[in-house]
């Protein structure tokens, strides 16, 4: 079986006493894609951030590839090899996109405390960042300021940042949020095509293109997971059906 | 991009008329011109931060006062102080107290850096104010000009105030292209990515204390730079070179200029000093003059007096 890349046990998150996240636990190996669906409050973008290294856990471990990372600085996690996007778009706005992607892609220079070639110079740098811009679809826009594009742009190029940086695994927290269907549909067959080489963690409320993507499934309610499993066995849950996929917004 | 040779031309013509100056202007403008390129130092020195890093520092001055009394503090009394060793301990020196002062304010965010850098440059300025360093709350007269001898060759002599004019208009353009460079480079481009996302940029793995510490670090070094030709041209140091009045002015003329835009900080500089002696040949009461004009340009012209020629110029990199 493949190696597994993220293994995360039984974490926890307080904000003063509402346990936002309480004693999840998860795997995901390379070459799987593992969502976390769950309505809104669930504890999802929680656990996400605690995954990245944004938000220390209260308790709990997260492993990468077997290293203990619990409490890492966000810093630290992206360049063991965690790539990360938003679900509120986070870039660079008056930056270029392929600015964007290129700084993305410098991240992984042993430092950037080279103060008298020009940035543009770094040629490895370069072609990362263009492959990046090419994987998420947006050939031919590098040179549009990201501010003038559009909302689903803007989230390609969310992507585009997260794959500059050549990450192992992936966390994507809503990657399809506020995108059209074709940009929707582009999306989901880039993540299909990068599931092979990558772990991959997918929070995202478009159940189509969870069910499209996803061989794991964790179902959270309320901070703790109520199921885990293949797609098959979370749609015949009735506990899931009770709880979430039955409900009024299995599509919000 | 087309205003990108507008402005270099624009910059060799001017540059041009520096070097002319002296040939056409009298004692007083040379002079008026220097003190002019030194604030310009110092002004860019301070958009490196504000303009670039996004680090609005309220005590940018510590490090150009630093910078001066190193100046009277290398010579011993009486006597001139060496500019080839006195120089380079100058701009360390300064970079030194930035290291050390960046290394706490810079873990501090907007308002709360303000506080810091003006709390730190205070407590510096009560040093050199309440003991008896270098003159106390006096100050100290730098009886004679750093010597430039180099095994027995004296290339220039700062007391003739065109020769120090050109030491400085020197200083001034290497200032600038160093900037430029370190602008563009690697660790330029981390600084301009803090100030638009910091957030954005520790999670795509830059630690981001490094990046803004050396920015601090350097800011002050450029500063103390400044710092050192200003005691020079002076003739005296006092605490006030240290002060927030000063770190105020500096601030004033960076966003007069335009933040981030080296050529914004130089036209803040120039323009903060010209206007300074218009008003004062006006009125008594030139500081309401001067700070009427503040409030209009930042009303009116948000990217500054450089605004006005690159509207689009802040920001857009890559």
């Amino acid at each position: 079986m493949a190696e597994v890349v993220l293994a995360v046990e039984r974490l926890s998150r307080n904000f003063g006493g509402l346990a936002a996240v309480s004693g999840v636990s998860l795997e995901c190996r390379m070459g799987e894609v593992h969502a976390v669906i769950g309505p809104n409050g669930a504890g999802k973008s929680t656990l996400i951030n605690m995954l990245s290294g944004d938000l220390p856990p209260t308790s709990g471990t997260v492993r990468l590839r077997g290293r203990d990372v619990t409490g890492l600085t966000a810093d630290r996690i992206s360049r063991l090899g965690v790539g990360r996007s938003y679900q509120k778009t986070n870039v660079f706005l008056p930056f270029t996109v392929f600015e964007n992607a290129r700084i993305a892609a410098q991240s992984r220079l042993a430092s950037s405390l080279r103060f008298f070639r020009p940035a543009t110079a770094l040629r490895a740098v370069n072609e990362a960042a263009e492959r990046a811009i090419a994987a998420a679809g947006l050939e031919g826009r590098e040179g549009a300021t990201v501010a003038s594009l559009s909302h689903g742009e803007q989230r390609q190029v969310e992507i585009a940042m997260t794959l500059a940086t050549d990450p192992t695994l992936l966390l994507l927290d809503e990657p399809l949020a506020g995108m059209g269907a074709e940009e929707s549909a582009r999306i989901v067959a880039l993540l299909q095509r990068l599931a092979a080489d990558h772990a991959m963690l997918l929070v995202e409320h478009d159940m189509d293109a969870v069910f499209a993507l996803a061989d794991t499934l964790t179902v959270m309610v309320n901070g703790v997971v109520l199921e885990s499993g293949t797609p098959e066995r979370i749609r015949s849950s009735q506990a899931v059906q009770d709880a979430y996929l039955g409900g009024d917004e299995a599509h919000d | 991009m087309r205003s990108d040779r507008a402005a270099t031309v624009l910059l060799i013509v001017v540059l041009l008329a520096l070097v002319a100056l002296p040939a056409v202007a009298g004692k007083y403008y040379v002079q008026l011109a220097t003190k002019i390129l030194i604030m310009a130092v110092f002004a860019m020195s301070l958009d490196l931060l504000v303009g670039y890093a996004g680090l609005v520092s309220l005590g940018h001055a510590a490090f150009f006062g630093f910078g001066a009394y190193l100046v009277a503090l290398a010579a011993p009394q009486y006597q001139a102080a060496n500019f080839w060793t006195s120089l380079p301990l100058a701009v360390g020196g300064a970079a030194l107290l930035a290291a050390a002062i960046g290394f706490f304010a810079v873990r501090t965010q907007g308002v709360y850096f303000i506080m810091v850098t003006l709390a730190f440059a205070q407590m510096v300025y009560y040093v050199f104010h309440d003991t008896k360093i270098a003159g106390g709350s006096d100050g100290i007269f730098i009886d004679v000009r750093p010597d430039t001898a180099l095994f027995g060759w004296t290339p220039f002599d700062l007391a003739n105030f065109v020769h120090l004019y050109f030491v400085v208009l020197a200083v001034f353009v290497a200032a600038y292209l160093v900037l430029r460079v370190v602008l563009a480079s690697p660790f330029g481009r981390v600084v301009q990515g803090i100030r638009v996302n910091e957030h954005r940029m520790k999670s795509l793995g830059f630690p981001t204390f490094r990046y803004k510490l050396v920015a601090f670090t350097i800011a002050g070094a450029v500063a103390g730079l400044a710092g050192y030709f200003g005691a020079v041209q002076y003739g005296a140091v006092n605490p006030e070179m240290l002060g927030w009045h000063l770190s105020g002015s500096v601030l004033m003329m960076v966003i007069l200029g335009g933040m981030g835009t080296l050529a914004g900080a130089v036209i803040g500089a120039a323009a903060f000093l010209l206007l300074e002696l218009v008003f004062q040949g006006l009125s008594e009461h030139w500081q309401l003059l001067m700070g009427t004009t503040i409030v209009l340009v930042a009303l009116f012209l948000p990217n500054g007096i450089a605004g006005l020629a690159w509207p689009l110029q802040r920001g857009r990199s890559g």
